[in-house]
């Protein structure tokens, strides 16, 4: 009857979405008066997650699913959810956890709403809040089926210690790759993902070039951020599509936004309204991106932001 | 080949969301409708495989009547038939079971459905069609080419992409990259005019339930003044001190 929650890793270590999602399936629990179970396939230390609330976590080690196979890692939460008679599956709604979901929801017969951004309203009938509408509104929406698949949205709850034994319990399910296989990953390691950053530091066309881009990449390193942009620079070639963040591009919900050069279009805003605090630095005072910031300044951007990396590193170097 | 786009139907990016009856209905009073951004992308790649390797190219949407001119759309775009399944899409679950029934009755070996629709963000149709049909499924797609029964997919990871070999029948969630944005195709006159008489079947739903129901709908609270500075030094410091994000 515990609440099943699915921790994802990255070579291992699991990620700060993991813990999220364990907290908020402690939230969940609590609520509904059961416990937590984390299931985790190749994540090492995984009594670590009874720091954030889990009491039990099914830990699969196989050497087949080193990468990620979505038909193989939904056997496997699907299997935790039978094994454990959850009634609640958790899954963080991270770019494999949206792909996963589904493929777990269907085995399951369960409902599934994805984006979820707080704890049930009420667990009987199960009613939560998620963003529609790519974060311009909210829907409430009640799960009817015996089984619910709740995906998380990313930096919706946050991290909450909550400190418990964790029973680690060997799980080996039988899983199938599908006729899917990986033959090869291309991925920059040494860089901070958008999906994984705190801070995210974004140019757009008022740039006017690729070769301008060096001031960004300088503010991003300084921050510990990562590097986006708007979608006429990924467009024009000006930067690889991984960076373009918007209603088409990749979902922001960062800790901080810094918008350089960007006009704020509807479509543009709709991405990164997730994130908690924006940050406009634009010449153009009726640009309408400074209605939708939290902090702004009106300013050549070639001026402002060589500025800002400056005080950073100051401000970096006297706070440690 | 015969390949299956599945298309949902979409307010224009630039709609005003606005909710009626109580705040429980979506209001789409003034609103235009489009082929959802990431089955356009979707659709193009499927063109291409029409031109270049004689592929049949269907389309088909879970909808009421209304839906029919965002059909037509594709149909002006290139596809060959539409399916509409007649009946309101409630919930992503019931919305696959129905597009599942077309998938097998229809034979097909490709079924090209987008990341997500941009009205309920929902990316759960495409994954469940596969595992109702017993097909494979690829998510986050930015690259796909089929050689005999064999696809070849680029799917889009966090800080790259990876490359993935599937065997067809096959389900894929489509989105930019797939083609790019300049391959996009505006209809013109002659497609227009050959949309017209192309067939668009309109077809009676099998019994699926929805498992999930929209109560309520709310927008975010409005938002503060933004604060201007006037110096980095300023920035930084309310950054610090008072969003506490630095
Ligand atoms: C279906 C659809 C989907 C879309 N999806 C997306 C999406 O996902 N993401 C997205 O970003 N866009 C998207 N768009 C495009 C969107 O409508 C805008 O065209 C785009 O966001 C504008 O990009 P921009 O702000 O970089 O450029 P612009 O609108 O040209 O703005 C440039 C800004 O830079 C400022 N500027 C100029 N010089 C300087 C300087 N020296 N210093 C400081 N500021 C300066 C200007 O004042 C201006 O505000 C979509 C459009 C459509 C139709
Ligand atoms: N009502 C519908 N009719 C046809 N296809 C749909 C419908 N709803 C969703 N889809 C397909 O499923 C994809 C993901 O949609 P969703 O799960 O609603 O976010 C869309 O991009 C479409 O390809």
């Amino acid at each position: 009857m515990s609440v099943l929650v699915y921790t994802e890793s990255e070579q291992g270590t699991f990620k700060k979405a993991a813990q999220e999602v364990v907290s908020y399936a402690k939230g969940i629990a609590d609520a509904m008066g059961t416990t937590v179970t984390a299931v985790a396939v190749n994540g090492e230390g995984p009594e670590s997650l009874g720091q954030f609330g889990a009491s039990k976590v099914l830990a699969v080690k196989n050497e087949a699913l080193q990468k990620f196979n979505a038909q193989a890692y939904s056997d496997v939460i699907a299997a935790a959810a039978r094994e454990e008679g959850a009634k609640v599956v958790v899954i963080a709604s991270t770019a494999n956890g949206k792909f996963v979901a589904p493929m777990v929801a269907a085995k399951l017969e369960a409902g599934y709403v994805p984006n979820v951004t707080g704890l049930p309203e009420n667990t009987e009938p199960f009613q939560v809040k998620h963003s529609v509408f790519t974060n311009k509104a909210f829907a409430t929406t009640e799960i009817k089926t015996d089984i619910k698949v709740v995906g998380l949205a990313k930096n919706a709850y946050g991290v909450h210690e909550n400190a418990t034994d964790a029973e680690t319990v060997d799980f080996n399910p039988e899983t199938n790759n599908g006729s899917v296989e990986t033959v090869s990953v291309d991925k920059a390691t040494d860089k901070v993902t958008i999906a994984d950053a705190e801070i995210v530091v974004s140019g757009g066309r008022g740039l006017k070039g690729p070769e301008n881009w060096g001031m960004v990449e300088d503010l991003a390193e300084t921050l510990g951020a990562a590097t986006a942009c708007s979608k006429p620079v990924s467009d024009m070639g000006w930067r690889p599509h991984s960076e373009h963040v918007g209603q088409t591009g990749k979902p922001v919900a960062s800790n901080l936004y810094i918008a350089i050069g960007i006009s704020g279009a509807i479509q543009h805003l709709a991405g990164i309204n997730a994130s908690k605090t924006k940050v406009v630095i634009n010449n153009d005072p009726e640009a309408p991106f400074f209605k939708a910031a939290d902090y702004g300044i009106v300013g050549d951007a070639f001026e402002v932001v060589p500025q800002l990396t400056e005080k950073l590193k100051e401000f970096k170097a006297q706070n440690g | 080949m015969k390949i299956l786009v599945c298309i949902s139907h979409v307010p224009d990016t630039t709609s005003k969301i606005n909710f009626t009856d109580g705040d429980t209905k979506f209001d789409t009073n003034g609103v235009q409708f489009v082929i959802n951004p990431n089955d356009e992308f979707g659709l193009t790649r499927a063109m291409w495989f029409k031109e270049k390797q004689g592929a049949t190219v269907h389309v088909a949407n879970v909808g009421g009547p209304e839906t029919e001119p965002t059909l037509r759309k594709a149909l002006a775009i290139g596809a060959d038939e539409a399916i509409r399944v007649n009946t309101a899409p409630t919930d992503g679950y019931s919305v696959a079971k129905q597009l599942a029934h077309i998938v097998k009755d229809g034979g097909y070996d490709l079924v090209i459905g987008g990341r997500e629709s941009i009205d309920y963000n929902g990316g759960m149709v495409p994954g469940m069609i596969a595992h109702l049909t017993g097909a494979s499924f690829i998510n986050n797609c930015i690259g796909l080419e089929i050689e005999g029964d064999t696809a070849t997919a680029i799917r889009e990871i966090d800080g790259g992409k990876e490359t993935l070999k599937a065997n067809l029948p096959l389900v894929i969630g489509g989105q930019k990259g797939l083609v790019e944005e300049s391959d996009l195709r505006i209809p013109n006159m002659r497609g227009i005019m050959q949309a017209r008489s192309k067939p668009l079947q309109a077809k009676e739903a099998v019994d699926a339930s929805a498992e999930t129901q929209a109560v309520k709908f709310e927008k975010p609270a409005p938002k503060g003044a933004v604060k201007l500075v006037d110096s980095v030094d300023e920035l930084v410091a309310l950054l610090h001190n008072e969003a506490k994000v630095i």
